[in-house]
């Protein structure tokens, strides 16, 4: 009974939307007032429905309800529990419902924390969403019905795929679908400003938070993802430039240039036209992978099956919302109007470079990722790019960018001259160049690609200091402020910024010192064998077969000696998932601030012994801190009072234009 | 300067660059391009030399060696007609197994061999890589044909 009720709800949902887009889009569109009104309580009855259908389809999975074909396609009795709640997503189907979930929750937020924005351009707001609703409820009903049911019902079920089975797994999907759909919020801004041509600076002030939030999903999601593989796949990888990370990094950096063109369009009243253009940018390459990813075109984890009906449906649902968004965008946006103008050296110039920049990587990416698919669906034959061509093309791109992550923040609107900017920045310069030339030798061999790389994370790091710094004299020339008390009058954007930025060079110093100093050794080890690597000794003590809720394995007892002492003992783990009879390398990992310590079981051979993998990972784990503190700078960004502030007050202005 | 001439300067400066990055993004993108062969084409020598590829099809059931370092090991790929040797130093996937779908890229040696850099297998049970897939269907046409 459960799953049937879920369904009904969402395809109540489905109603629900239809009524929403139609009442809220005409309403708005001809100044109906009390049409208007249904937006708002719609995106909540909408938000509920679809969680009551998800919760539906989690207790089915909870409950072991294998005459479900979802459950029984990808769950098991033997399973534990929180990888059983997981699995709800785990699937095709699945996680198509917690990306309408997600699009639900998202516009009844928008619902709730808009008070600000006037109720036509809200109700055309929730309208567009509500159309891209449409869009995807209709996919799942049609096409991918997670509630489907398997008659006769199964005994137990096929299990979810081991490699998915893992903690991380468990919230990497939601955190990313967070961030992709939470792009739709400003996709529907620039869509319901082109159509009301209302575009000024409040109109960026109100799209702006949508943004950040939803980047600094979108990068947790993507680091937890990165990080899953580094773990999980046991080959300590931690990017490979799969089309499937590809899918999720090209809306990341299309969305990292739109936070910062809308952050121009706010202060400035410039970009316009190319902020609007960007979040329909950055919304469409969501959709695109999505598509990728859903569609089976590409052989992965997550692809789960090859369905062309599902590809087809995707496909046509892409092109028809970017073409339409770029109809809309070519008619309107003549009328937006330009902003204010600025000169060659002044911050939006340097923002205006670093958007070009990010934009053009993300095309060099867009291009890698979908020409093979394009040679392979003309039948014009197989080929793959690799990481070689992302990183040549990648690393050039973004360098510049980098480099002027450390002039822009520091440069004024409008003009800015060079002396004065090379009088601030000098010494950040000149250190920066100084300890990145001299620092590979405290490691080791020195190295062009690694000095490159420090060069670039001390700038960036050493610029917002002297930023910091820079802020605080200016106070303190006043009333005789104390440091305190100037720090903490500055607002939490200016350390969102701050921190994000440093995120960005405690993932540079990751990225290149592992690149730069990694030792990976593959030897074969039987009880009693040592195997040294850096500065220690791995010995193999035991080899012990271990049993757990659903699988078999072995688990090797690993003792880590430095100068003959035992520091630590480490447990790599091969397994074997008993259902699906698929083999899992579990690796042994020793965390550290400075290194990993990476150990994983590779093959048994013919004699008891084992193929070993042993990794020495410098300053790894500093990838995945950095991209912490990239979205925790976006959530301090928007946590800023002016936000709120700011509301209140357009409210008030707002009455009086209304009553006028 | 005017604003006017200013902003053409940096209208053109901005096209130059962007010229100049595609013409780098087009170039690295074809020097990095990896095709794909067959274990047929591979035997017919239509492979190109001294440049990366890769190969797809089944591993031929009890062909894998291991050398007495324990981590090199030979095994042949075939798609039913043909076989390619193929030499890897590493470990291989935990998916890869004798008579199922297998993907590898490397480069061809002097005497023959594939030397692989990589050994891709299948992700789950059910699912085969779509170029391995690919070997076989060609090789199943190729042999319809002859019949």
């Amino acid at each position: 009974m459960i799953p049937e009720i879920g369904h009904f709800a969402v395809i109540l949902a489905l109603c629900v939307a239809v009524a929403q887009a139609f009442f809220s889009l005409v309403g708005a569109t001809r100044g109906h007032t009390n049409w208007m009104a249904v937006s708002r309580p719609s995106a909540y009855v909408l938000f509920l429905l679809t969680t009551f259908g998800f919760c539906c389809l989690v207790i089915s999975f909870l409950t072991n309800d294998f005459s479900v074909l979802n459950v029984a396609s990808n769950s098991n009795s033997q399973l534990p529990w929180p990888y059983r709640l997981a699995a709800s997503w785990g699937s095709h189907e699945g996680s198509l419902l917690l990306w309408v979930l997600m699009l639900s929750g998202w516009m009844a937020a928008v619902a709730r924390f808009s008070k600000g924005v006037p109720d036509d351009m809200l109700s055309l707001i929730l309208g567009v969403m509500a159309l891209v609703a449409i869009g995807f409820y209709s996919f799942l009903l049609l096409t991918s019905n997670p509630f489907d049911r398997l008659l006769p019902p199964a005994v137990d079920g096929r299990d979810l795929n081991p490699l998915l089975q893992d903690p991380g797994m468990v919230i990497h999907p939601p955190m990313l679908y967070m961030g992709y759909v939470g792009f739709s919020v400003v996709f529907a801004f620039a869509i319901a400003a082109l159509i009301s041509g209302r575009l000024d600076t409040t109109w960026a002030r109100w799209s702006r938070p949508w943004t950040t939030i939803a980047w600094a999903f979108l990068t947790i999601g993507i680091a937890l993802g990165s990080w899953w593989a580094y773990y999980e796949l046991g080959w300590g990888g931690w990017w490979f430039w799969d089309p499937v990370e590809n899918a999720s990094f090209m809306p990341w950096l299309c969305g990292t240039a739109l936070m910062h063109s809308l952050l121009v369009t706010e202060k400035r009243g410039s970009f316009k036209v190319w902020t609007v253009l960007l979040a329909i940018i950055t919304f469409s390459l969501s959709l695109l992978g999505t598509f990728l990813v859903r569609s089976g075109v590409l052989t992965s984890v997550h692809a789960f099956a090859t369905d062309p009906e599902r590809g087809v449906f995707i496909l046509g649902f892409l092109v028809f919302v970017v073409g339409a968004s770029l109809i809309l965008f070519a008619w309107r946006a003549p009328k937006v109007g330009l902003g204010g103008r600025f000169d060659l050296v002044s911050r939006e110039s340097a923002l205006l470079a670093n958007n070009v920049l990010l934009v053009v990587a993300a095309a060099s990416v867009l291009l890698g990722t979908l020409y093979p698919l394009f040679l392979d669906a003309l039948g014009l034959g197989k080929i793959s790019v690799g990481p070689p061509y992302f990183d040549a093309v990648f690393i050039p791109i973004m360098a510049p960018a980098m480099f002027l992550m450390g002039i822009g923040p520091i440069s004024r609107w409008k003009k800015s001259s060079v002396p004065d900017l090379a009088s601030k920045l000098k010494w950040a310069f000149v250190v920066s160049v100084v300890s990145a030339l001299l620092l590979p030798f405290t490691m080791g061999t020195w190295n062009v690609l690694v000095s490159f790389g420090l060069l670039m994370a001390l700038w960036i790091a050493l610029a917002g200091i002297v930023n910091l710094w820079t802020r605080l004299k200016q106070m303190s020339r006043g009333e005789g402020n104390t440091v305190w008390n100037s720090l903490t009058s500055l607002p939490n954007s200016y350390y969102g910024m701050l921190c994000a930025h440093w995120g960005v060079a405690v993932f540079i110093v990751g990225v290149t010192l592992v690149n730069g100093y990694e030792i990976e050794k593959d030897v074969k080890m039987s009880v009693g064998n040592t195997v040294t690597i850096g500065s220690y000794t791995i010995r193999l003590d035991a080899l012990k077969e271990m049993e757990g809720p659903n699988y078999t394995g072995v688990e090797g007892s690993m003792a880590i000696l430095v100068d003959g002492e035992e520091v630590d003992r480490m447990f790599p783990q091969k397994r074997l998932y008993t259902v699906q009879q698929m083999a899992m390398t579990e690796a042994a990992i020793d965390t550290g601030f400075t290194r990993d310590l990476y150990i994983s079981l590779g093959e048994p051979l013919s004699d008891g012994s084992w193929v070993v993998r042993v990794y020495l990972k410098p300053f790894v784990d500093w990838i995945w801190g950095g991209a912490f503190l990239m979205a925790l700078g976006g959530i301090l960004a928007v946590s800023d009072r002016r936000y709120r502030k700011a509301s209140q007050m357009e409210n008030g202005s707002e009455e009086v234009t209304t009553s006028s | 300067m005017k604003p006017r001439h200013k902003r053409l300067i940096l209208v053109l400066v901005a096209l130059a660059l962007l010229g100049l990055g595609a013409t780098f993004v087009l170039k690295a993108f074809r020097s990095n391009l990896v095709f794909f062969y067959t274990p047929t084409e591979v035997f017919a020598g239509h492979v190109p030399q001294g440049q990366a590829f890769r190969i797809g099809g089944m591993v031929l059931e009890d062909s894998l060696q291991r050398n007495e370092d324990g981590v090199t090991v030979r095994f042949a790929v075939t798609d039913t007609m043909e076989n390619v040797p193929v030499q890897y130093t590493g470990i291989l996937p935990d998916l890869f197994q004798e008579g199922k779908g297998v993907v590898a890229q490397g480069r061809m040696d002097k005497q023959g061999i594939f030397v692989a850099d990589q050994v891709l297998a299948k992700h789950d049970e059910n699912y085969m890589p779509p170029e391995a897939a690919e070997a076989l269907e060609r090789a199943r046409k190729i042999k319809m044909e002859a019949e």
